[in-house]
């Protein structure tokens, strides 16, 4: 959009001047797409920030929001900004002893919350504040959805529509407040703090400013061309960092309509029937989508398999060159104009995805299969990078330039470079001000250049493309000739995802930190490998007795043979193929401690508790036998052993550095 | 929290007594049910507690006995003149349209607030089209209400048993009844489904006010979400209070543990 607007609420007023009555929001209530067009959208902002003000929320006050993605709660969130106040969105799940934190941490005393169930929540971390004689507690709590609600006389309480009300009276009292308090924001106001999951240690706030924000919208909007008549679908937490920058930043920089689904369960009926232009889903999304296909076509008639089938095929071998506007012959044109007739095009529109022109997807490594499936049916998608810190805005993969294995050159205004221990630094528009009261831990990612330390290790290839291999810490070396630890990096989790992508390996764990070569752990999918054994009339007498047989070693030798290869052809990659595996005789399980809750492989305890093994891999021996300890669900203990064959994987010579 | 008021009796039931043949299922019943409380009959398999509500409903004639809503006594009753009077149910063994979609379904229960003749509905003829725009208006909040916004459009007989029960008591609502009697709202449910039910009752009887009569013969989820419990064994009342009285009473302790009689 043509404006010099630098804050939020200015691009909001600046929309409702110059497209007051093109769509800006939409939610399904009621079986009925209701619509706020631009203007309304700003009228009502003004109404509450005005009501907000009447209560006495002032400048530098924090505003915790609390709920799924509903139009009020996006109001919530300009309407803080409008009043130079900072919008704290958090995640809905969280239970009232976790959220308190976040309450206590931020000082917050006023609150959006969406329901009865929210209100709740948050009366009781009011209590718990209270138990605790804590300096602030949760003063006002405001409410968007009544149901339920009408019996409650606790103080503060107040509905959105009632606050709206205060609004106007104050208001018609002070008609130049509002303006004046828009006019005073400055853009490097903070606009909003996320809190980081905190998977080590406390949460921490991240502080962002009106100018990174808007820098980080502007740049996805440009990239993208999104603008106004481009349909969006909101409906991850509004406390991600990926949301934010999508439903709120490049929603206020581009002007396009926001689309919020009636409940979490109906997103792909409601997909269905708004058709956006422009979606974002993580991995497991598109994933699950695939799946569900898979398994109703397996279900259809013969012919119908039979010409999936053929079109599928066709759309791999030629379907992802068309779409990036690579060159393919005119035989394969016409036949996939053809396929888009009787298979592509119905499907795109049952997944909700006929008018796609954008789809991202980030947040964990995407499947080759899958990745490849959604471009060659001729859906746009593609991948960024970025993480809290930075807007969630640091790489992007433009068209025609879509790689699989990188998520795309730096964005603009964004400079990468590579640390000599191979961690991600970027500096640029989108990096955090600070961590909300936590100069300490700002001090330790922000350096003396302004780099902000991701925590990634990642490698730039030829052209200019990030390639993320694993978590900074994670990263290790293999001893280079003569035992010295100069040898190649290796990089665990990189290597693992790659075997996991196999629906017959449920985990993997890799060794060679230290080492003079890879060594692998591997725990298969008892289901998949269940089935494939059946279907081959394979008998088998359980988990231990399925991991043993000569058939599923030679599988699973199979996919560590891909593996190598396409590791192989990767630039620095060739000496980091699994040379020896073994299939372990247990699942891994968080019960045993050998993975975490979010189920990540603890390497260094399973590589202590199973040190015979991997002695054995290292040592060259042909077979080793191991007794293991094993929780029950119940409780009890009891103990699994069994003899495990070690077998050599298949290598291959390293490719030439491919382009 | 219960914050309702509750109001002076709505429906009184005397002396009922109904046999079929020389089987006796219900011999010499009373009792009433106040306004906005939710009352609950329960008692083992057998006890009589389908037949009653049965004769509440106006399914059955009792051969004695009256029952008078609001102050007025009737004698006899056929269920279309119950349901006009504002009293609905749902049925144990569900009674819902297997290949209709749960908007449909519900939309039936809005049968008795529609007012324009068969032949425009079928026509969608003048103002046939508006008030169906209406109708579907209050269905729409029901489907709100009960969370069921995902099935929509689903067929009811795909969907699973506590989704089902739901939808009954979904086109029960539609008629928006000032009673609402639940014929084992929970039977056949696991632990969460009846959780979830036990909330909606409540929701409802909360939100809208309705008095809601409910048989149940698990004793754990009666108790805890009733203000009055009638108890019945082989066609006799043995107990009838609130729920921690009843839940002392020896004849009932006797009737559920299956003890000499």
């Amino acid at each position: 959009m043509d404006t010099t607007a630098n804050t939020f609420p200015r691009l909001l007023l600046a929309h409702a001047a110059q497209r007051p009555d093109a769509p800006a929001v939409r939610e399904k209530d009621l079986g009925i797409w209701q619509t706020w067009h631009w203007r309304e959208v700003a009228q009502e902002v003004r109404e509450i920030a005005c009501g907000l003000a009447s209560l006495g929320f002032a400048p530098g006050d924090n505003l915790g929001i609390v709920g799924a993605n509903r139009p009020h709660l996006y109001f919530a969130v300009v309407a803080a900004q409008s009043l130079r106040g900072v919008p704290v969105p958090l995640y809905q799940d969280a239970v009232a002893g976790e959220m308190v934190f976040m309450f206590d941490d931020a000082a917050v005393e006023f609150a959006f919350a969406e329901d009865q169930e929210q209100v709740d929540k948050l009366l009781e971390c009011r209590e718990l504040q209270a138990n605790k004689g804590g300096a602030t507690v949760i003063r006002h709590i405001i409410y968007d959805d009544p149901r339920g609600l009408r019996h409650y006389d606790q103080p503060g309480l107040m509905s959105y529509e009632a606050l709206r009300a205060l609004g106007r009276a104050y208001d018609a009292e002070h008609p130049e407040f509002f303006a004046q308090r828009v006019a005073e924001g400055e853009p490097g106001d903070v606009s909003v703090i996320l809190y980081t999951s905190g998977t080590t240690g406390r949460p921490k706030g991240v502080c962002q400013t009106h100018a990174s924000f808007i820098a980080a919208g502007r740049g996805g909007v440009e990239t993208d061309r999104l603008g106004p008549g481009d349909d969006i679908m909101s409906y991850l937490p509004m406390a991600w960092v990926g949301d934010h920058l999508f439903s709120v930043a490049q929603w206020l920089v581009g002007g396009f309509t926001l689309n919020c689904p009636e409940s979490a369960a109906t997103v792909m009926n409601d997909m269905r029937e708004i058709g956006p232009t422009y979606y974002f889903g993580p991995p497991r999304t598109f994933e699950g989508l695939l799946t569900a296909v898979s398994i109703r076509m397996e279900d259809a008639a013969r012919p119908k398999r039979w010409l999936y089938a053929r079109c599928m095929a066709l759309a791999q071998r030629v379907g992802a060159d068309i779409l990036s506007g690579a060159p393919v012959g005119l035989k394969d044109r016409l036949l996939y104009r053809l396929g888009d007739l009787l298979i592509y095009g119905p499907l795109r529109n049952v997944l909700g995805m006929s008018r796609i022109r954008v789809a991202y997807t980030a947040g964990a490594a995407i499947g080759p299969d899958l990745f490849r499936f959604y471009r060659s049916i001729g859906v746009n998608l593609k991948q960024f990078y970025g993480q809290t810190e930075t807007c969630a805005y640091v790489c992007l993969q433009r068209d025609g330039q879509v790689k699989l294995q990188t998520v795309g050159g730096a964005a603009p205004g964004i400079e990468l470079r590579i640390a000599d221990d191979g961690e991600v630094l970027v500096r640029g528009v989108s990096v955090l001000k600070e961590y909300y009261k936590r100069p300490d831990a700002t001090a330790e990612v922000l350096d003396a250049e302004g780099y902000f330390h991701t925590g990634d290790a990642g490698v730039i290839d030829s052209e200019g493309h990030l390639r993320i291999i694993d978590r900074a810490r994670d990263v290790g070396r293999l001893n280079g000739p003569g035992g010295s630890c100069a040898g190649a990096m290796f990089a665990p989790n990189y290597i693992e995802n790659k075997l996991k992508f196999f629906p017959h390996i449920k985990e993997a764990v890799c060794f060679g930190h230290g080492r003079d070569r890879v060594c692998a752990f591997i725990n298969l999918d008892f289901e998949a490998v269940g089935n494939w054994a059946e279907r081959r009339g394979l008998a088998y007498g359980g988990y231990v007795d399925l991991a043993g047989k000569p058939e599923v070693l030679a599988l699973m030798a199979e996919c560590i043979a891909k593996v190598n290869a396409d590791l192989a052809a990767e630039d620095g990659m060739a000496d980091t193929q699994v040379d020896r595996f073994l299939v372990l005789h247990k699942e891994l399980d968080p019960d045993d401690d050998e993975l975490t809750r979010t189920r990540k492989v603890r390497r260094g305890f399973i590589a202590e508790k199973y040190a015979v093994l991997v002695d054995a891999l290292y040592g060259g021996r042909a077979e080793q036998f191991i007794e293991t300890q094993v929780k029950f669900e119940d409780g009890r203990t009891g103990a699994v052993s069994a003899t495990l064959k070690i077998l050599e994987a298949k290598r291959f010579p390293a490719v030439k550095a491919a382009a | 929290m219960k914050h309702r008021k509750i109001g002076d009796v709505i429906l009184d039931v005397q002396n009922i007594s109904l046999a079929f043949g020389g089987v006796k299922a219900l011999s010499d019943i009373s009792f009433d049910v106040r306004e906005h409380e939710v009352r609950a009959i329960i008692g083992p398999n057998g006890a009589g507690k389908s037949s009653m509500l049965n004769c509440i409903n106006g399914v059955y004639q009792p051969q004695q006995g009256s029952i008078a809503f609001r102050g007025k006594t009737f004698r006899h009753m056929n269920s279309r003149q119950v349901a006009e009077m504002g009293v609905a149910r749902t049925f144990q063994n569900l009674a819902l349209f297997k290949g209709m979609s749960v908007l449909d379904n519900i939309m039936t229960g809005r049968n008795l607030k529609m007012k324009s003749g068969l032949l425009a509905q079928a026509l969608r003829w003048g103002p046939a089209e508006r008030e169906e725009l209406q109708q579907r208006e209050s269905v729409e909040r029901i489907i709100d209400f009960l969370e069921i916004q995902a099935h929509r459009k689903t067929p009811v007989g795909q969907l699973p048993y506590g989704l089902q029960k739901r939808v009954d008591l979904g086109r029960a609502l539609a008629m928006e009844p000032q009673v609402l009697l639940l014929d084992e709202p929970m039977a056949g449910m696991n632990v969460e489904e009846k959780q979830d039910m036990s909330r909606f009752i409540l929701d409802v009887n909360d939100e809208f006010g309705t008095t809601i009569v409910l048989i149940e013969h698990d004793m754990g989820v009666v108790m805890d979400i009733s203000d009055r419990v009638v108890v019945l064994d082989y066609g006799k009342k043995i107990g009838d209070g609130p729920p921690d009285d009843v839940r002392n009473n020896e004849d009932v302790i006797r009737a559920y543990l299956g003890t000499e009689h």
